[in-house]
């Protein structure tokens, strides 16, 4: 609540920098914050990452075990996301069952690796109709500046790029490399003022009526979208969002995700 | 669940005979539930959704009111025997999100400042489901707000387009849905105001165009067939 007041305050000010494409950090309008990812920082999951944005901190953690597959996809691995907001991150956050933003968030998340075809599901089945695998992945947000989905999808795909098959553990041989077929990248766009704002902080996003988030692959095809908040978007600005945030989606997969 | 079809288009039309660019028939009812403030039923093609608006009333619980407007909540939900494998009754991850992002598209179309402190809520429930619900929902809410005699800004028109068999699809129904390769619904308000906008699969930037302008033409059918609405239960020239 008292958050709130304190956005209040600050948004004509950034309504106003928005008017001469300028932000309160010094960005540019359609600049990212510094980010950083490291990955394999939890020996005990089988792939991880943590991945910052500005001050934005999240730590994803892949944990994959033999299951039973779902009735109507017996020869198909199974993902499942999950995201907390964990009252550690935000004075805002509080403990309990998810709710809306924290089911949005791992849902727009688990959109992008299953719609971008990461995983070649088929590829996780281990005996058809009765044992697949089941690839996890938990979302844990650590500090929460701003743009949670952008940082929790790069710490999703991170994450599996760094993740094994613990093919031991369950007497199958030897582990091995998680087989990762695509590499999408989400990037969230904030309406302002009329504006389009790449990456908005927490200021940013507390006063943003419109947030569109974009996934994209790495033919440059959308696999997701989302639009969240309680404001509209008109359909240049539309066009006008798809076409900065696939471009930082190349910057980003390009830095972070191809190098390996 | 019957396997995939081997193809979804043939010749230019489409399992149930549609053009590519067609949308399912759709009957609206206005005004059909006795305790509502507002309510509405539509169906489109195989879909049969009900709506309902409470208020403006008081806010349950306290805490949650706005001192300067009305707070708008929307509940989506499905029957469990909506859909083919029964449904678990409640709310689900899936429910959860489609209720905010269905709020969402209202919200900047309620002129919330008319009702300081109060609620207006609106219920949303899938009586049968075969794709495209979360549309049939808001434009079935769309009405039920009108019905109420909530201000609005305009009439939220919902509609999605999809790909199937590489082509861009408007009004997907369930076997285009499970079996296409992309869907995207959205939500407008006339002329140019986009309140909802979701997608999964895969669009290139291309497609995406062509794809979001269909779904931009099949909400001005929407809003046409919103507005006869209206206008036969409200209008002069209707029943009254």
């Amino acid at each position: 609540m008292s958050d709130n007041i304190v956005a209040e305050i600050k948004k004509e000010y950034i309504y106003d920098l928005a008017k001469r494409d300028e932000r309160a950090d010094g960005r540019a309008l359609d600049q990212y914050r510094n980010i950083s990812i490291e990955t394999g920082v939890i020996s005990k999951a089988e792939g991880s990452a943590r991945v910052q944005i500005g001050d934005t901190q999240v730590l994803v953690g892949v944990k994959i075990q033999p299951g039973e597959p779902f009735p109507d996809t017996p020869d198909k691995g199974v993902i499942i996301t999950n995201a907390e907001l964990i009252p550690l991150a935000s004075p805002t956050f509080e403990s309990g069952p998810p709710r809306e933003g924290a089911i949005e968030l791992a849902r727009v998340v688990d959109r992008g690796i299953r719609e971008s075809g990461a995983l070649d599901l088929a590829k996780l089945c281990i005996e058809e109709g009765v044992k697949v695998w089941m690839v996890f992945i938990d979302v844990h947000v650590l500090d929460y500046d701003g743009n949670l989905i952008d940082a929790a999808a790069l710490g999703a795909i991170a994450a599996l790029l760094n993740a094994k098959l613990p093919n031991e553990r369950y007497d199958m041989g030897k582990d091995a490399q998680l087989s990762v077929e695509d590499l999408p990248v989400a990037v969230t766009v904030a309406e302002i003022g009329g504006k389009l704002l790449v990456d908005p902080c927490l200021e940013e996003e507390q006063i943003t009526p419109t947030k569109l988030t974009m996934i994209f692959n790495k033919d440059d095809a959308v696999a997701g979208m989302q639009k969240s908040g309680t404001g509209m978007l008109t359909s240049e600005q539309v066009y006008q969002a798809i076409e900065m945030a696939s471009k930082k989606a190349k910057e980003i997969r390009k830095k972070f995700l191809e190098k390996g | 669940m019957k396997g995939k079809p081997e193809k979804l288009i043939v010749k230019g039309k489409r399992l149930d005979g549609r053009k590519l660019d067609e949308l399912r028939p759709v009957k609206i009812e206005i005004g059909v539930l006795k305790r509502a403030d507002g309510s509405c039923y539509l169906e489109i093609g195989n879909n049969k959704v009900m709506a309902a608006v409470y208020g403006p009333r008081e806010v349950h619980p306290r805490h949650v009111q706005e001192a300067t407007r009305a707070i708008v909540r929307y509940r989506y939900n499905m029957a469990s025997f909506s859909v083919e494998d029964r449904k678990r009754p409640g709310p689900d991850r899936r429910s959860i999100e489609i209720s905010k992002v269905s709020r969402e598209s209202f919200e900047p179309m309620v002129i919330k400042e008319c009702f300081p402190k109060a609620a207006v809520d609106i219920f949303v429930e899938i009586l049968q489901a075969d794709a495209g619900t979360r549309t049939a929902g808001i434009n079935a809410a769309s009405l039920a707000l009108a019905d109420a005699g909530i201000p609005m800004r305009g009439l939220v028109s919902s509609c999605a387009a999809g790909k199937v068999d590489g082509q861009i699809i408007l009004d997907p129904m369930k076997e285009e849905d499970n079996y296409g390769e992309a869907d995207m619904p959205i939500a407008m308000v006339a002329p140019d105001n986009v309140t909802l906008l979701q997608m999964d699969g895969h669009f290139t930037k291309d497609e995406f165009k062509q794809a979001f302008e269909l779904a931009k033409k099949g909400c001005a059918q929407i809003y046409e067939m919103q507005r006869q609405a209206l206008i036969a239960k409200y209008g002069a020239e209707g029943k009254q």
